[in-house]
């Protein structure tokens, strides 16, 4: 019996669609999606931060302080760590108007101090000794670790600028007077201008901190914040 | 932002990364007056005892907790804040203080809920999205409830209704007097009498001389003629009494029921004019057809069918889509189907459109059976057709029949609409409160800078006064966005401030050299004023000015402002004092300040011939113009 064209495809469609639907009810191998597993890996992180004794030693704070400083930590990072994600939407939260997320990014490399990806109370709390209770020195490092964005020693024009630029995207669009595309570039001229004493494009860490503690204005402002906690 | 309170001394310790790249010196920080230190306190909600840290309540001064009116209930013999409110409601309340977001019990009653909410200060809005949907589909509920209740309390007659309102009260209403009851149980009987008419008058009723049966139409032609004239008076009268009483008569004549009874009585109407002529009888005959639409002036009597008619517009897209996924399938099995019969002889599928009626009957799986394949292929195509009809039909009727119960439980209301009104109103909402708090670092930045002014005149009592208005959290948050603004060397303003000045600095590259005295703020880079004479500093690639002491700068505060009249109207217009004619440039908050925006105040009147065109003018006015305003 000759099957005509049309008979043909019809036969053709039943099996195909019987394949299918043997396929879909894994018989014939194709199997379910395991992607629903995966998700699962990434969650479940804890951290338990060390002793209150160790860090009472290591950091400059009292007991009391790091009390404090670890209830507010843990009632927005339940898990104990802050990831980047969620630190720059706490950062963010408090400049409404712009866009603090570059510069959320610096900070939290500032902060992440072992390069792991997360920050733990510890790493927290280190710099926010450093901050708040350091010498000048200490502080004045801190800033140049922030500035400088590879690592290497050396605050070089565009490291800066992609600072500056963060900066100025915090303040968002409406300001006064109108934020224009050199003012970054002109503000990080005004400053190599200043700290680079030997004009050869790179800023180093003994001429940001000499020419930091010359000037009256930044020393004045290095201890605005003490009275933080 | 509360919710991250606990992060703001983190903030602004990080705010040490801006120092070394300001150019100016940062403002001062608010000191913490209050030598609390962070203690538990009792909140005793009718009898069960809550604890907290006072900061957590402090994180949202503007609610009862937060700000000082909780001292209202404080007990003094117990040493604990009495609330005589529900204790199981209050729960929420404090987990928003903790966790900065705000859950909508299910089980708790919405009406009690908003008092508890209205109670503590509380704005329902923010309520977080996992409970938000539950408690704005029980708000609208409680709302259809009550509007409900109110409607059938709208029995009371109003004292002062003309006859046409009565008319048109007691039509839509017939339950408001007797005779509208009446009037609305006449009409319905005479449909139904007009309707069974119709019906009757086409059934065959006995013999008559001739062989063949008689329509009962035919044979009582007048008695049907003189029952179906008496309906169309009566429905005629109706229709004109209702286009007399309705208050907006054109909004009337388009509404579906005034069509409908268009419709109804018209047929009479042509087919009294055109009973003479024979050509057109055909035509007339047709017209009988529409006499059946008079049943559905029966939707007016029937809750039901209006409901029906709701649903069916409601489920307009479920319909399409069925309608659309029909007639694809329709085509393609036609299509499929007739040339798979093709070559079979005397097959009944003589054309793709002749095939359209098989697929249509076996698809809904009605099956008469007057078509039918023959081939195999046919055989094979045609199962397939009726086990994809099944699913096709399947899909939309639920939608439809969900829809149908849902709008008859809730009274016709158009959600889709509504939902979209309330999202945008939320989000409006939302977006006030965000900006109020913008506004509020504005607003207090303007009388911040009082504050200031009075530690460096160091009088400690009226600093004291103002430093209590703001709570020490929002002080600190504010003083770390001016130090941004002091670190980038602009300001924050609010969109209508810097709409303005966009207008106003598309002429860029302006200098202001002003010999006078007043000290203008390094703050602007480009054009316009420096306003807000405050200590000193002027980064080095603006003017100098001689500096005063701060007691001057509280007396007499200068302003320089940019002539704008280049880009607005003519020259005439110049002479004339603009009032703030959208120059918001400096503005103060302090209530004895006057600030007056002069186009051109003549501090040396302008050189007569003064060339219309933008840029010259700028030039000939490089020398600005000063405002002098008076503080305090």
């Amino acid at each position: 019996m000759y099957l005509e064209g049309l008979e043909m495809i019809g036969v053709l469609v039943v099996v195909v669609v019987f394949v299918k639907v043997l396929e879909h009810f894994g018989w014939l191998g194709a199997g379910y999606d395991d992607s629903v597993e995966d998700e699962l890996e990434q969650s479940a992180v804890r951290h338990r931060p060390e002793g209150l004794e160790q860090l009472e030693a290591q950091t400059r704070f009292s007991r009391k302080e790091l009390q404090i400083l670890y209830r507010g930590f843990k009632n927005e990072c339940p898990s104990g760590v802050v990831n980047e994600d969620t630190f720059k939407d706490i950062y963010s939260q408090f400049f409404p108007q712009g866009d603090a997320s570059t510069y959320a990014h610096f900070l939290f490399n500032a902060f992440d101090t072992d390069h792991n990806g997360s920050v733990s109370f510890e790493d927290f709390v280190m710099g926010l000794s450093i901050l708040l209770r350091g010498t000048i020195t200490e502080k004045l490092n801190w800033a140049f670790n922030l500035y400088d964005i590879n690592k290497d020693g050396y605050i070089t024009k565009e490291e800066m600028l992609d600072i500056m630029k963060a900066i100025y995207d915090m303040m968002g669009k409406c300001t006064y007077p109108v934020l224009k595309e050199e003012t970054p570039h002109q503000h990080v001229e005004i400053f190599f201008q200043k700290m680079d004493k030997n004009k050869d494009g790179v800023v180093t860490i003994d001429e940001f901190i000499d020419c930091c503690q010359n000037d009256d204005n930044i020393m004045r402002s290095m201890h605005l914040f003490e009275n933080v906690i | 932002m509360a919710g991250v309170s606990a992060w703001l001394p983190f903030a602004r310790a990080a705010a040490i990364g801006w120092m070394p790249v300001a150019n100016g010196p940062m403002p001062v920080a608010p000191r913490d007056h209050s030598k609390r230190k962070d203690e538990l306190i009792v909140l005793n909600v009718s009898g069960r005892r809550f604890q907290t840290w006072r900061t957590t309540l402090d994180r949202y001064p503007d609610s009862l907790l937060g700000s000082s009116e909780k001292e209202f209930f404080f007990n003094e013999e117990t040493k604990e804040y009495f609330f005589d409110r529900d204790p199981d409601s209050f729960r929420s309340i404090l987990n928003f203080y903790r966790t900065g977001k705000l859950h909508y019990p299910r089980y708790e009653c919405i009406s009690a809920y908003d008092e508890e909410l209205a109670f503590f200060g509380i704005i329902p809005e923010i309520i977080g999205d996992c409970c938000y949907e539950e408690y704005k589909d029980r708000k609208r509920e409680n709302v259809e409830r009550l509007q409900d209740d109110q409607e059938e309390n709208k029995d009371l007659k109003l004292p002062n209704m003309t006859a046409r309102e009565t008319m048109w009260r007691a039509f839509e209403n017939p339950h408001t007097s007797t005779m509208a009851l009446v009037f609305y149980y006449v009409t319905g009987f005479f449909i139904a009498i007009s309707v069974l008419t119709n019906v009757v008058e086409t059934v065959p009723c006995g013999t008559s001389t001739q062989q063949k049966e008689v329509p009962c139409g035919e044979r009582y032609t007048v008695a049907f003629f003189c029952m179906d004239t008496a309906c169309v008076m009566i429905f005629t009268v109706e229709y004109l009494m209702r286009l007399f009483a309705a208050p907006s008569r054109y909004h009337f004549m388009r509404s579906v029921m005034s069509i409908i009874d268009v419709v109804a009585i018209l047929p009479y109407y042509i087919g009294l004019v055109m009973t003479d002529n024979e050509d057109v009888s055909g035509a007339f005959v047709t017209l009988r057809v529409f006499r059946v639409f008079r049943i559905f002036k029966f939707s007016r009597h029937s809750q039901g069918l209006r409901i029906l008619g709701y649903t069916l517009k409601s489920c307009a897209s479920e319909l399409g889509f069925l309608l659309f996924s029909l007639t694809m399938a329709i085509i393609i099995f036609a299509t499929v189907m007739f040339y798979a019969e093709k070559g079979s002889s005397s097959t009944k599928f003589t054309s793709i459109p002749a095939s359209f009626w098989y697929t249509i009957v076996t698809m809904t799986t009605l099956g008469y059976g007057d078509m039918v394949p023959k081939t195999i292929a046919g055989k094979i195509f045609g199962s397939i057709c009726s086990l994809s009809g099944v699913l096709v039909i399947a899909l939309p009727v639920p939608v439809i029949v969900s829809n149908f119960s849902r709008i008859y439980h809730q009274n016709q209301r158009a959600d889709k609409r509504r939902a979209q009104k309330v999202q945008k109103a939320r989000l409006a909402r939302i977006r006030i409160a965000k900006t109020g708090s913008t506004n509020a670092f504005l607003q207090s930045k303007r009388s911040g800078l009082l504050d200031e002014l009075l530690e460096l005149t160091g009088t400690e009592a009226d600093e004291q006064k103002l430093s209590k208005s703001v709570s020490l959290l929002e002080s600190q948050h504010y003083h770390l966005l001016y130090c941004l603004e002091k670190t980038t060397a602009h300001e924050f303003v609010d969109e209508q401030a810097f709409e303005q000045n966009n207008l106003e600095t598309a002429l860029q590259s302006y200098t202001s050299p002003s010999p006078s005295p007043s000290s203008s703020h390094g703050e602007s880079t480009s054009t316009c004023c420096g306003c807000r004479a405050r200590r000193k500093n002027t980064p080095p690639y603006h003017h100098h000015h001689p500096q005063r002491g701060p007691l001057q700068e509280l007396s007499a505060i200068h302003i320089q402002c940019v002539d704008p009249a280049s880009h607005k109207t003519s020259r005439s217009s110049l002479n004339q004092k603009a009032e703030d004619g959208g120059r918001v440039n400096c503005r103060r908050g302090q209530v004895t300040t006057a600030i007056i925006s002069l186009q051109t105040p003549p501090r040396r009147p302008p050189p007569p011939p003064i060339p219309p065109q933008a840029p010259p003018s700028i030039q000939t006015m490089s020398s600005s113009h000063i405002v002098k305003v008076s503080a305090l």
